[in-house]
């Protein structure tokens, strides 16, 4: 099992310092963990951070993984490159290797990548061709293809409809059972976070407000402080914890 | 999702093949149609060889007779090779460019290497101005080449800068284009007409001065950053899928960039430095290989090399074709010839690449 756990991280772009002091105590794999906060809140500046493309003090402490299992999932999907999606998954596969040739295995990782998402037909398909969603299933395509410990992901779904949320977060849940790898995802609809998310990370203004079991994080004081908005978390006919948003704050 | 829909799982990989053996054909199409060609370009002259003679003196130059050896050996064939190391280089560079800066329009004339080059090579022709002493023969291509060499370090330096983006960079590349521009029109103004003929010959680009050493010197850059932009094959493909990407991918995108721009201005400078203004062979090389090949760099970076090696040779050719007895300079057919084909192709593939 991998864990993850932040130690007072301190997040840098050049001389400003985004986060000061963000404490998250260690995150089990085999589950997923929601990333949830206002917009602009820090939460792609936590992701880098961690994924070590940002300076700072503080210490991220991976468990039964290192920096080089961790694959981080940018959200934008910006994919103008004259290549097929086929190709873009090797690419991924490939980076830091030596050699141009393509072992079978390689080829099989790909392929069932390729499979577990769903997206085998597109395989053929240019980059430049493909739809918001289509994009946005082969970026996270690139970032599974290395089988990764440690996934971070910024909106993986924010292009998806419905069905293909569904899909996705069933892939990904599927994954991280196999793999006990640590999957956290930036997400801001907060039910899906409460159906699919068991652990959650509350960020604001550079902090980290709240961590643990999402329903204890995501209580209708936390949501007032993070979104400015009155809710409620009430079961759903079928006893399922949702959250009803009643209006912006008084 | 319904089954029926997903092609069985080995079909992907399947396609796949079959679309690394298509590149593979298109290369070796490419590279015959260079051989070609160099061989057309070799035959082709005012003192009329048939082509098997030519061939015959290329393979046994010792058998051949003295003036058909020296015609075809000492003139003809350092020509014909200058077009493909030359069009190779100026290709590879702005393929490059093109790569690092996500630019379609990045080429050593759109980021002034070009320009820089011809201003120093009319300091020596108008004013003899040496930038670095040198001999007195040597002094136009040093001058070419050092001024060049300013200019891309000047944009090296900015790239090394912290916050500048790749925006910036082509900016302060078209800023350079227009102060060299104006830079050498005051020259020009200045100048005596024998002076003013020279350069304004310099700036169309030829290729009449080609020797051995020329050949050598530019296939040895060839020979030294092709295998070092190989090596980052994977690297350089990443990039293209955006810079936030390529470096959640791992890659290094900051000194990935410095070092290939580095390497790109020895690519441009040197073999400006010796033919001229060459224009449009850095853009188009680039995009002929990008449309027929994609932009995984195993085949586009070969592909730019031999589609720019081929549009300089075709060139070269055509140059001594189009008036016979004359040498029309060939930055200008480069243009005339380049458009309408590239043109061609951006239509019949019609998809967006940019």
């Amino acid at each position: 099992m991998v864990t993850l756990e932040l130690d007072r991280v301190e997040a840098r772009y050049g001389r400003k310092i985004i986060y000061y002091s963000a404490t998250v105590p260690p995150i089990s794999g085999g589950t997923l963990t929601a990333l949830v906060g206002p917009n602009a809140a820090g939460k792609s500046t936590l992701f880098r951070r961690i994924a070590g493309q940002l300076g700072g003090g503080g210490r991220v402490i991976f468990g039964g993984a290192d920096l080089s299992d961790l694959r981080y999932m940018p959200q934008d999907t910006g994919m103008n490159a004259a290549l097929t999606v086929y190709e873009s998954i090797i690419l991924a596969l490939k980076q830091g290797q030596g050699g141009w040739s393509l072992r079978t295995e390689e080829l099989e990782a790909v392929q069932s990548v390729l499979t577990r998402l769903q997206i085998a037909d597109l395989a053929g398909r240019q980059l430049a061709e493909l739809s918001g969603g289509q994009r946005q299933l082969v970026s996270m395509a690139q970032t599974l293809v290395s089988r990764p410990k440690v996934l971070l992901m910024d909106e993986p779904t924010s292009a998806l409809d419905l069905f293909r949320q569904h899909e996705v977060i069933d892939a990904l849940r599927d994954y991280v059972a196999e793999t006990g790898a640590v999957a956290i995802l930036a997400l801001h609809d907060l039910n899906q976070v409460m159906r699919t998310c068991t652990t959650t990370i509350a960020v604001a203004g550079g902090q980290v407000v709240a961590s643990g079991p999402t329903l204890e994080v995501l209580t209708p004081s936390l949501i007032r402080q993070l979104y400015g908005v009155d809710a409620r978390v009430e079961a759903c006919s079928r006893g399922c914890p949702m959250m009803i948003v009643d209006g912006a704050a008084a | 999702m319904s089954d029926l829909t997903q092609p069985m799982p080995r079909e992907s990989a399947f396609s796949y093949h079959r679309l690394v053996l298509r590149r593979l054909f298109v290369l070796s199409g490419l590279t015959v149609l260079l051989c070609l060609s160099v061989a057309i370009d070799v035959s082709l002259g005012p003192a009329r060889y048939a082509l098997p003679d030519v061939v015959r003196t290329v393979l046994f130059p010792s058998e051949a007779a003295l003036q058909m050896r020296v015609v075809v050996w000492d003139i003809r064939m350092p020509i014909a090779l200058l077009a493909v190391t030359v069009g190779g280089c100026l290709s590879l560079a702005g393929a490059q460019m093109q790569t690092i800066l996500a630019n379609p329009l990045a080429s050593p004339f759109t980021l002034g290497l070009s320009a820089a080059a011809s201003f120093g090579a009319a300091l020596a022709m108008v004013l003899g101005v040496a930038l670095v002493p040198a001999a007195l023969a040597l002094m136009v291509p040093i001058n070419a080449f050092a001024m060049a060499m300013v200019a891309a370090l000047l944009i090296f330096a900015l790239s090394g800068m912290r916050g500048v983006t790749t925006e910036t960079i082509v900016l302060l590349g078209i800023a350079l284009v227009f102060t060299f521009n104006a830079a050498l029109a005051l020259l020009q103004y200045f100048a005596s007409e024998q002076a003013l003929a020279a350069v304004v010959f310099w700036t169309m680009g030829s290729l009449t001065k080609a020797t051995w050493g020329k050949v050598a010197v530019t296939a040895l850059i060839l020979a030294v950053c092709t295998p070092l932009f190989a090596r980052r094959a994977w690297a350089l493909t990443a990039i293209r899928l955006g810079e936030v990407r390529a470096a959640a991918m791992g890659v290094p995108v900051r000194r990935l960039r410095l070092e290939t721009l580095l390497l790109v201005s020895l690519l441009a400078a040197v073999p400006v430095s010796f033919v001229g203004t060459i224009g449009f062979i850095g853009i188009v090389g680039p995009h002929i290989a990008r449309l027929l090949l994609g932009e995984d760099q195993r085949f586009f970076l070969p592909g730019s090399i031999l589609s720019g090696a081929l549009i300089l040779s075709a060139t070269s050719v055509l140059s001594k074709a189009i008036l016979p007895g004359a040498v029309l300079p060939i930055g200008i057919i480069t243009a005339l010839v380049g458009v309408p084909f590239f043109a061609t192709l951006i239509f019949t593939h019609g998809r967006r690449q940019w």
